[in-house]
């Protein structure tokens, strides 16, 4: 061989094997997705809903970022602001913007932009709604000192306070529209975002083009991107498989993934990671006898979740065994230590004749019946439900199930009536302070239908909460957990969902991550024809 | 005739009235509000009494429900339906666009139930006991046993796998690209027309059977004249009163009630509107819809009523 001809075949052998991330992007094309559900208006600050992210996210930018290629979907990373620094008491927090961003009307972005956008979630004026001004009630004040730089001051340094700003719903809005109607953005896009809005025919499609002046240049890749609206899951999966969409970002079922490739074999490509949602069973402390924690304990100890995982993985959108943070997530507790609390024992048997001595102990007869509220959605609380009433079964308890309509369902487990119960939690991203949140005192968060107070578990949130040191925290964590799930049992998690997103193999540059709100900016992600 | 016609119109009035109140009252009575449909149900980690409290006064929902009628009323008495509570779009706009697709894909179903209907149940009547009977008969009995849903995913399912090909998955007018538009609805179109065209069939088969058996028929036939003309001018005309009823009633129920086969297809009608408004609880939309179908079947009825009067003499007269 020529040496030219070998120095040809070399490259060539190089670059077939770099990994496909690596592949130069190409640009051009439309990417097609369903989206499961319609956003009932474009305000990021007030929905709480993927239908809004999904065809929604593209137009706009936020402060940070979740690096796009970290698939635990924690990492930082700038979007907006260039770069940032804390001060040494933690509690001012200070972000240098990008020059030279652009509105889709050609304003230029300002730290006035900023200011005025996190007022409106922070500090919303009478009459407007901001579904997450609870999360930055530690914030004092937001400060644009000059047309560049952003001051957060913090009343208390905190470990979550940048992870905060990592919400794909904190788009960045127009200082002087807000000034004129702060309802105005619930109605109309306008962002800085790298596509531009081209229309929505609503319960059918958006499109989105491809901004042009966007900030990031060379980005983004695509053309555009047509957003489809598809409630069915049989219909998502039918055009995937018809490749007539590129991907769902939200995620199919087992059997779902099993179908699309069984199809399209190497025309698809197939990512799955632990979701950032999880059903939990709450329990309401005020009906006697789960006052008593000993039976509180005896429910989570008849739960064989180990076996569960591997069963009902094959089924259901459930997989890993899980304590209050995402399994492989930086704060998650490893297996060996989870496996320690109870409930989470690897030897089912033993686990299950502890619940038993408990419900003795507890004056519990055999047989004792009590009713399982469980919403009436079939994937996955439907399978859960049946899991979870033949697991308790097995320590002698007898279960009735009621399934309450899908709307109704929290206005009527919030009435106190029910029992035993199904609820549910979803986050952004996996932070302590967003997930443990749902387990403290009524008192504190009315959304806990558990209905006690425990104010031990609230100082632990508290202290974690403060906790700048990553190691302290997790400690601090980890001892939250095991009050909540083991010492008192106050709620019980069944199996951590498990996002499984089988997509065209044309999509390249887009990571799972263990949230269906995150990696929606399709700033990254290419197709290859 | 003129008299009729009023008559049956001003019955139209407290009909209306009566399933305005119904509707109003059953939709308050079940459990949840569209505040809590919308902010409830995502596992919201921070969710406060305030953030619903401004959402409910946001949408009238904290005034007394007499006023939330009243309001609700005097709109209707200028047609004003008012804004989607899940949207905040105008109803009219959020009916219009999907009244374009409901339409034409009841026309379409109605038309392939009718052409199928009626020539098969007279065939089916005129060779009664035949090989020809007998093969209608399974074809129309299969067609009522057959949720149309289930054949529309066995249609999605057979293209995907034969094909490698499915319908696309977003809506055309007809008037844009006529082949897109027809790629996409002619297989719900098939689906829930051939369902309906089972019920017509066995319908125009036993009334046809009954006409054949009148004296009259026998008269003509002993006339000598002509079997066509004596099916087509004679029997036809007495024979299709009830299937005339019958596709009328089927076509104002497809305006508003394919969910399921809307669903299959992704169509973006408004049996699915209905459905997306009831589980929101979006109470003017939900108003509004059922306010849509009741008037379509009040309509409906009426034209048929005027159609049996022009078709039998003796109806306008008693």
């Amino acid at each position: 061989m020529k040496p030219v001809t070998r120095l040809l075949a070399l490259a060539a052998a190089a670059w077939l094997s770099l990994p496909l991330n690596a592949q130069t992007p190409r640009n051009g094309g439309e990417l097609v997705f369903p989206v499961p559900s319609e956003p009932p208006s474009y305000d990021g600050h007030r929905e709480e809903t993927f239908g809004l992210i999904h065809p929604i996210a593209p137009f706009y930018n936020t402060l940070l970022r979740v690096d796009p290629n970290d698939k635990s979907g924690t990492k930082p990373a700038p979007s907006l602001a260039e770069s940032w620094t804390a001060s040494a008491d933690g509690k001012t927090y200070t972000f240098k913007l990008r020059k030279g961003v652009k509105f889709h009307d050609g304003a230029e972005l300002t730290s006035r932009d900023v200011k005025a956008s996190y007022d409106k979630i922070i500090f919303p004026p009478p009459g407007v709604g901001s579904t997450r001004k609870g999360q930055y009630s530690d914030v004092a004040a937001v400060e644009a000192p000059d047309a560049t730089t952003v001051v957060f001051k913090l009343k208390e340094p905190s470990g979550s306070f940048i992870s905060s700003l990592l919400s794909p719903y904190n788009f960045i809005y127009k200082a002087e529209i807000l000034a004129k109607d702060m309802n105005w953005y619930e109605k109309n896009i306008m962002g800085t975002g790298p596509f531009t809005f081209v229309e929505h025919v609503k319960g059918s499609h958006v499109v989105g083009k491809k901004n042009a002046a966007y900030w990031d240049k060379g980005k983004p890749y695509l053309d555009g991107f047509r957003a489809v609206f598809m409630r069915d899951s049989a219909a998502q999966v039918a055009a995937v498989r018809g490749e007539r969409a590129h991907i769902q970002f939200r995620g199919f079922s087992p059997a779902e993934r099993d179908s699309i490739v069984s199809t399209l074999g190497n025309k698809v490509t197939v990512q799955e990671s632990p979701w950032d949602c999880i059903l939990l069973v709450g329990i309401n402390h005020q009906k006697k006898p789960f006052d008593d924690k000993r039976v509180r304990r005896a429910l989570t100890l008849a739960l064989d979740r180990h076996q569960a995982s591997q069963a009902l993985s094959r089924i259901a959108i459930v997989k890993a065994v899980a304590g209050v943070q995402v399994p492989g997530t930086p704060f998650a507790t490893p297996p060996e230590e989870l496996n320690k609390l109870a409930g989470y024992w690897k030897d089912a048997e033993k686990s299950r004749a502890e619940a038993k001595k408990l419900l003795k102990e507890a004056g519990v007869p055999e047989g004792f019946s009590f009713t399982f509220t469980n919403r009436g959605i079939p994937m996955p609380y439907e399978p859960l439900g049946v899991w979870l009433i033949d697991q308790w079964r097995r320590v002698g308890l007898n279960v009735k199930q009621e399934v309450v309509e899908a709307a109704a369902y929290f206005g009527t487990i919030r009435k106190g009536d029910a029992q035993v119960f199904m609820d549910f939690q979803c986050g952004y991203i996996v932070e302590p302070d967003l997930d443990m949140y749902k387990f403290l005192s009524t008192s504190r968060n009315p959304a806990n239908y558990g209905r006690y107070e425990d104010p031990i578990l609230d100082a632990l949130y508290d202290k974690q909460s403060r906790a700048t040191n990553p190691e302290e925290r997790k400690r601090l964590v980890r001892a939250f957990e095991k009050r909540v799930l083991d010492d008192e049992a106050h709620y019980l998690m069944t199996l951590q969902w498990h996002r499984i997103i089988p997509h065209s193999a044309k999509v390249k540059g887009w990571t799972v991550t263990p949230s269906h709100y995150l990696n929606n900016t399709l700033d990254t992600v290419w197709l290859t024809q | 005739m003129a008299r009729y016609i009023l008559k049956r119109l001003l019955a139209m009035i407290p009909t209306l009235l009566g399933v305005a109140i119904l509707i109003f009252l059953l939709l308050r009575v079940v459990p949840g509000d569209v505040v809590e449909a919308r902010f409830m149900t995502q596992g919201s980690q921070f969710l406060s009494q305030e953030l619903m409290d401004i959402e409910r006064k946001k949408l009238g929902l904290d005034q007394p429900m007499w006023q939330q009628f009243t309001t609700w009323m005097g709109g209707l008495a200028r047609l004003d339906f008012g804004v989607s509570m899940w949207t905040g779009g105008a109803i009219g706009e959020e009916i219009k666009l999907r009244f374009a697709l409901s339409l034409q894909l009841a026309l379409m179903a109605s038309t392939i139930a009718t052409l199928l209907a009626i020539p098969l149940g007279i065939l089916a009547a005129v060779k009664q006991d035949t090989w020809v009977d007998y093969t209608v008969r399974v074809f129309s009995i299969a067609g009522l046993a057959t949720p149309s849903f289930w054949l529309g995913i066995l249609m999605i399912l057979t293209m995907l796998t034969v094909f490698k090909w499915v319908p696309p998955m977003v809506f055309t007018p007809f008037w844009v690209n006529p082949w897109e538009n027809l790629a996409q609805l002619i297989w719900p179109a098939l689906a829930v027309g051939y369902r309906y065209s089972a019920v017509g069939t066995r319908m125009m088969r036993s009334a046809m059977l009954e006409v054949l058996r009148e004296d009259y028929i026998r008269t003509a036939r002993a006339k000598g004249l002509w079997l066509k003309l004596i099916l087509t001018r004679h029997a036809l005309k007495n024979a299709i009163l009830p299937v005339l009823t019958v596709i009328s009633l089927e076509f104002a129920f497809l305006l508003g009630g394919l969910v399921v086969t809307e669903q299959v297809f992704n169509l973006n009608g408004l049996g699915m509107l209905f459905v997306e408004a009831i589980s929101r609880r979006d109470y003017t939309l939900t108003q509004a819809l059922v306010m849509l179908v009741a008037t379509i079947f009040l309509l409906v009825n009426f034209f048929v009523d005027i159609a049996y009067a022009w078709l039998d003499p003796r109806i306008r007269y008693s």
